[in-house]
């Protein structure tokens, strides 16, 4: 589950940040590792949304430093709904 | 060529235009009387008016992510300014000298018109957090600054189709007052949509020579019926004469002067007594120290309109008196299309050209010189020129007039 999730972030983070699948991994943050901008980062979270039918209110993204911290909401996310 | 301290210089050339992806292609594009004008054959166009525009000739070569955060603007100016400033040496530069100034005429229209079908077809949520510096009008400006570390001024002075002359103009005034060393300036336009297009339409601006594309715009022709939308962008990299002979750059040619006036006529109409356009290319020739007299060639405005084609000439006229009948004129814009914020900078870039390598290209579809002009306008065959300066006019709606001075 947590496996499927990470490829799935992976793939959002090529496409919309250019980021190589490869160097997506659990302990990896957001801005400082991967590159992500802020704005860009607004646009990996909505395509989380869409593609795991979870919602990530805005003030929960700021908590949301690494991939795994991602993994997790998501995983908790998804459980709850 | 030598340089003079206290003269501004252009190191850099670079443009993605209607009729190639660099300054060479677009030159030869000049030079040989090709026209990037088509038939528009997308669905978009649907039942508009006029169906034909000058689009580029190549898709800017970006990669998707940068496609992605930069609007159509933003994308051609980054690809022109990264011509000019290989072309310019990739100079190494203090950035606290180092500005940007690249203007648009509209700004980021596409971004803000397929933005608003996702607010309305899928909510705010959808709506792309890239969306405000896409579409701003400075959008691109800022694109080139972060590119090259700009932090002398960035810089996006809008005045629609005198935008990329300003942008020149305000560049010189930059490094004569010593605020940079270096400006990378231009302009970039990219507003062919159905929306735009049924605007200029409905002002009665455009040509609806649909069956004929290649023969719409026809500047100084008795029978011109408006200007053709075009896109792209072209931009400079100026430097002052002790920066550049410093680090022993290669020398196109000299920016001497510009000259900024307004009409406070119409917003859109051309004052047919062409008293401002006249103004501002006294202006230019006082800011370059230079006389009527000096002047061999113009690059007009001339977008092939009825009404501002008439007022340029008499501009020209009142500006240099007699010795208008000397000068080679040309509108590079029978072939490229008006590319509106980037028009200023694409024929800053072929004046610059046209001095450099002494050959005026001809004006294309000008069948029949309209009986009320009486300029010389190269026609069929490109003219040689000696050595003298060359001015560029760009007129905006809202009543701008710029002219740029260019010497060797």
């Amino acid at each position: 589950m947590s496996q499927d999730i990470l490829a799935g972030l992976a793939v959002i983070l090529e496409e919309v940040a250019g980021v190589d699948p490869a160097d997506v991994t659990a302990e990896k943050t957001f801005i400082d590792d991967l590159d992500v901008d802020s704005l860009s980062m607004v646009e990996v979270v909505v395509a989380a949304e869409e593609k795991f039918s979870v919602k990530i209110p805005d003030d929960d993204v700021k908590s949301l430093k690494t991939v795994g911290d991602a993994v997790s909401y998501i995983q908790r996310a998804g459980v709850a709904a | 060529m030598t340089t003079t301290p206290g003269q501004v210089v252009v190191t850099g050339l670079g443009a993605i235009t209607p009729l190639g992806g660099d300054v060479a292609t677009t030159w030869e594009g000049l030079l040989s009387g090709r026209s990037g004008v088509r038939r528009i054959t997308e669905d978009w166009i649907g039942e508009l008016p006029v169906q034909i525009a000058a689009p580029l000739a190549v898709e800017p070569p970006l990669g998707r992510v940068e496609a992605r955060t930069l609007d159509r603007s933003q994308q051609m100016a980054l690809v022109a300014a990264r011509e000019a400033w290989a072309d310019a040496g990739s100079p190494e530069v203090d950035h606290e000298r180092l500005a940007a100034c690249v203007a648009s005429g509209i700004g980021g229209v596409t971004t803000l018109l397929a933005q608003h079908d996702v607010l309305r077809e899928k909510g705010p949520r959808r709506v792309s957090p890239h969306l405000v510096p896409m579409l701003m009008p400075n959008g691109p400006a800022s694109t080139v600054g972060l590119a090259f570390g700009a932090k002398a001024g960035v810089h996006a002075p809008v005045s629609a189709c005198a935008s990329g002359s300003e942008a020149i103009a305000l560049a010189l005034d930059i490094i004569r007052a010593g605020r940079a060393d270096v400006v990378i300036a231009g302009g970039t336009e990219a507003a062919i949509a159905a929306l735009p297009i049924a605007g200029f339409a409905q002002m009665q601006a455009l040509s609806r020579r649909n069956d004929t594309p290649e023969t719409a715009s026809r500047p100084f022709d008795k029978a011109r019926d408006g200007f053709v939308l075009g896109e792209g962008a072209a931009i400079l990299v100026l430097e002052s004469a002790e920066h550049a002979a410093a680090r022993g750059a290669r020398v196109h040619g000299v920016l001497a002067g510009a000259g900024i006036s307004s009409d406070a006529y119409h917003v859109a109409a051309s004052d047919p007594s062409g008293a401002g356009a006249a103004r501002a290319v006294r202006g230019a020739l006082r800011s370059a120290s230079l006389e009527p007299t000096d002047v061999i060639h113009i690059n007009a405005h001339a977008t092939s309109t009825p009404t501002g084609d008439l007022a340029e000439a008499v501009a020209l006229r009142t500006a240099l008196g007699s010795h208008i009948d000397q000068v080679v004129v040309t509108s590079t814009k029978s072939m490229t299309g008006h590319l509106l914020g980037a028009a200023g900078a694409l024929e800053a870039v072929a004046s610059i050209l046209a001095l450099r390598d002494q050959i005026v290209p001809a004006t294309r579809n000008l069948d029949a010189l309209d009986d009320e002009i009486a300029l010389d306008v190269a026609v069929v065959d490109n003219r040689t020129i000696s050595t003298g300066a060359v001015l560029s006019n760009s007129f905006g709606f809202g009543g701008h007039d710029v002219c740029l001075a260019f010497t060797r």
